[in-house]
């Protein structure tokens, strides 16, 4: 108890002569702060960017795309084979139809608020099976298309990011021009980038004939995928890849992943400087208390009591950095809304940086591994010194 | 020279502070240089040789085709030297992974790129081969591709007649003359066109060669002036600025992510700045004793700046090793449409310039305080 007590004790006296040595544990403050920050912003990026793509993929919903095709710009299938596979079994149905649709998906280009240049913006013809399939979607303004009509929704990360996407607004597709009449959420996934326009006012607008890009069904339930997996095998004509729409975004997210392990590597990088720079404060810090640790050691506190003492300290600075370096990221990016390129649809997804409880936690266990590197070396050189020799530096 | 003594034994007064020091600068320099080559990778600084080269795509967007017949239209316009055309032909190798860009493209599609180098008889060859694909020399090398392979290429956007995956007999290489851009397929358009399975007569984009690279932007005005409330609208740019409208498209992202770096930067050097600043406070008695032994301010001040000099480039050259061993790491690992994070010889320039204009910041308080001593406190503080 009194080994505590003792720790403690001069914990206290270190901590108070801090004000004095301000300058020097500002240092290890602001490195560490600067470490965590950088890391925290740089995976809150990363967890936007995947969590709004791989949100909008269910368990319980199958994406078809043709064979070979890895993204939906990249792929195309036939109103036929629509109509073939909608007989599959495990589809889900309403009022005896079943819920399966197919959907168009294009890009065209738009400027951007305040850019110079276009930038592309999805567009999705879809029918409306889609909306029964996909109840997250929800017009939060005005009203959703009429079917058969050139109208179109716009998404609401869309219509924040882009120029001329008010209700009421018009945009130029060819010979024709196709109207906004409401904006939609959809849980914060990927379709809140995109627009939405019925299928064949779609295919009419990019000349796709009677073809789509992709399928969308709803199963009875996520076990009935390979229902409509063999089903879709037993014709030996359909050239069609059949895959659940959560592993479908899971993919396309895989530029999250990057951004996650850059943003990893550049924290650790960060941090390794960190850590020489705390190492270097510890040092002069003992360096200059090496009397009062030697009167210490003289009056009979023990050296592994000065140990912890100073490791405490350090990992005290280490905590404060961590933490003020996780709210300077959460205070700057939090929330902060970007449009990229994202997946292989070279399209643009809007996504908001996400600060999780996880990220901070990560953040926060840097800190202290900077602290207790920092601490450990220049507390252990500072609790063996011979008495004597430390006495005598007055 | 003769100094060097005094400027060594102020590096060699704490060896492990210098050492720290060091490696703290040398982190903050790794991070400098990947903070600029992912710059490059998102700005995709690349350095087109032709300027006298435009590109036609559709104003609806760029992946939507373009009829044949605006390439005789646009040839009508004064100025334009040869119009080719091209179509993004996506498709698979093996795996998804393996990507690289493929272009379905007629016979003397090569002519407007004069900066290509390419191997010999390779041209006549793709003109006689229908099945015919000319690559970039490093993707020859990369999957190690000789002259008569056949390439296989599974279809997404274009599926062949009857279905099945595309082949190609592989007739020539090509190096680029100017830069490292040599990784993306040619293949035959003829064959291309006839056995696709829809949209035959439509390229994608056009490519026009201009006489005089300064009226580009009047012809691309001039081009576009032509399809205007037709059909097919067109969107001309220079190839430049084509490739950064991609760059401005993946654009938030990478100032984001170069403003956390050059942030990081900072902090570590201001934080050495510190330590160099409290090594020279600490020796105020010893620069003293040189100072009451006669050696000339300005001297001292060169002493102090001398050792900071030393300490920042040592440790801008340690980082940019690091980094150029740490580099083949991410190699390979395309962000976004173009450019990969590389390892070039401007980061090596740069990074030492900053290292001096770090070494005279950091250097410079210390230095002028040194210089401005009173010898008797100096002494005093003994």
């Amino acid at each position: 108890m009194s080994f505590i007590r003792q720790v403690l004790l001069v914990t206290n006296m270190n901590l108070r002569s801090i004000l004095e040595r301000s300058g020097s544990s500002l240092v290890i403050i602001v490195g560490i702060a600067g470490s965590v920050a950088v890391m925290v912003s740089l995976l809150a990026m990363a967890e936007g960017l995947s969590s709004t793509i791989s949100s909008t993929g269910e368990e319980d919903r199958v994406i078809i795309l043709r064979d070979g095709s890895s993204s939906e710009l990249s792929s195309g299938v036939a109103m036929t084979e629509l109509d073939t596979v909608s007989s599959s079994p495990g589809i889900k149905s309403i009022d005896g139809e079943p819920m399966i649709a197919g959907e168009l998906f294009a890009i065209i280009d738009l400027k951007k608020k305040g850019a110079e240049s276009t930038s592309n913006l999805p567009i999705r013809g879809v029918q409306p099976a889609s909306f029964k399939i996909r109840p997250e979607i929800e017009i939060v303004e005005g009203r959703n298309f009429t079917t058969g009509t050139a109208e179109i929704i716009v998404g609401k990360g869309a219509n924040n990011q882009y120029e001329g996407l008010e209700i009421g607004d018009q945009i130029k597709v060819r010979d024709s021009f196709a109207t906004v009449v409401g904006i939609f959420s959809s849980n914060g996934n990927v379709h809140e980038s995109e627009i939405w326009a019925d299928l064949a006012a779609a295919q009419g607008l990019f000349r796709r004939g009677a073809s789509a890009s992709s399928m969308i069904l709803k199963l009875n339930s996520p076990d009935s995928f390979d229902e409509v997996g063999l089903f879709v095998e037993s014709y030996p004509n359909l050239e069609l890849k059949v895959q659940s729409e959560s592993d479908f975004y899971e993919n396309q997210s895989s530029g999250a992943d990057l951004i996650k392990v850059f943003g990893q590597v550049v924290g650790y990088i960060m941090a390794i400087g960190a850590v020489f720079a705390a190492l270097n404060t510890m040092y002069s810090a003992v360096s200059t208390r090496l009397v009062e640790i030697g009167t210490l050691r003289a009056l009979g506190f023990k050296g592994t009591t000065v140990l912890l003492a100073l490791l405490i300290e350090a990992l005290l600075l280490a905590t404060i950095g961590g933490l003020l370096g996780g709210a300077i990221a959460y205070l700057l990016f939090n929330g902060y809304t970007v449009s990229t390129l994202a997946g292989g649809s070279f399209s643009q997804t809007a996504f908001a940086f996400a600060v999780t409880g996880e990220i901070i936690q990560q953040g926060l266990t840097l800190a202290l591994f900077v602290g207790f590197i920092g601490g450990v070396f220049p507390a252990w050189n500072a609790a063996r010194r011979d008495i004597t020799e430390a006495l005598r530096s007055i | 020279m003769k100094y060097w003594m005094i400027v060594k034994s102020g590096i060699n007064r704490k060896k492990i502070r210098t050492f720290m020091t060091i490696f703290s600068i040398a982190t903050a320099f790794l991070l400098f240089s990947l903070g600029r080559s992912v710059a490059v990778a998102f700005n995709s600084e690349v350095d087109f040789a032709g300027k006298d080269r435009l590109i036609v795509v559709s104003r609806l967007a760029f992946t939507e085709s373009l009829p044949m017949a605006h390439k005789n239209r646009i040839e009508t316009v004064e100025g334009v030297d040869t119009v080719v055309w091209r179509q993004w032909f996506g498709g698979t190798y093996k795996e998804r992974q393996n990507f690289f860009p493929k272009w379905p493209v007629p016979d003397n599609y090569f002519d407007v790129y004069p900066e290509w180098e390419l191997s010999e008889g390779a041209e006549e060859a793709f003109s006689r081969n229908i099945t015919g694909m000319i690559v970039g020399k490093d993707l020859a090398d990369q999957f190690g591709w000789k002259i008569g392979d056949r390439i296989p290429i599974i279809a997404d956007i274009w599926p062949k007649k009857g279905g099945g995956v595309w082949e190609f007999d592989l007739v020539g290489t090509y190096t680029n003359k100017t830069s490292n851009e040599q990784d993306e397929a040619f293949i035959n358009w003829k064959y291309f066109d006839e056995a696709r399975l829809y949209e035959t007569g439509r390229p994608g984009n056009y490519i026009v060669k201009i006489k005089n690279p300064e009226q580009a932007e009047s012809i691309a005005k001039e081009i576009d002036e032509l399809f205007k409330n037709s059909l097919d609208e067109t969107k001309t740019s220079t190839e430049e600025a084509f490739s950064r409208m991609f760059a401005e498209q993946i654009g938030n992202i990478g100032l984001i992510i170069n403003s956390v770096l050059a942030a990081s930067f900072f902090t570590i050097l201001l934080l050495t700045g510190n330590t160099m600043s409290q090594a020279v406070r600490e020796r105020t008695p010893e620069l003293g004793a040189l100072k009451a032994v006669g050696f000339p301010d300005r001297l001292i001040m060169l002493f102090v700046l001398a050792e900071s000099f030393l300490l920042c480039v040592a440790g801008a050259l340690i980082g940019v090793l690091i980094a150029y061993l740490l580099f083949p790491m991410f190699s390979g690992v395309a962000i976004g449409f173009s450019g990969e994070i590389e390892f070039s010889i401007s980061i090596v320039i740069s990074a030492i310039l900053v290292a001096f204009i770090t070494a005279l910041i950091s250097g410079v308080l210390p230095a002028l305080s040194a210089m401005r001593l009173n010898v008797v406190d100096a002494l005093r503080k003994n």
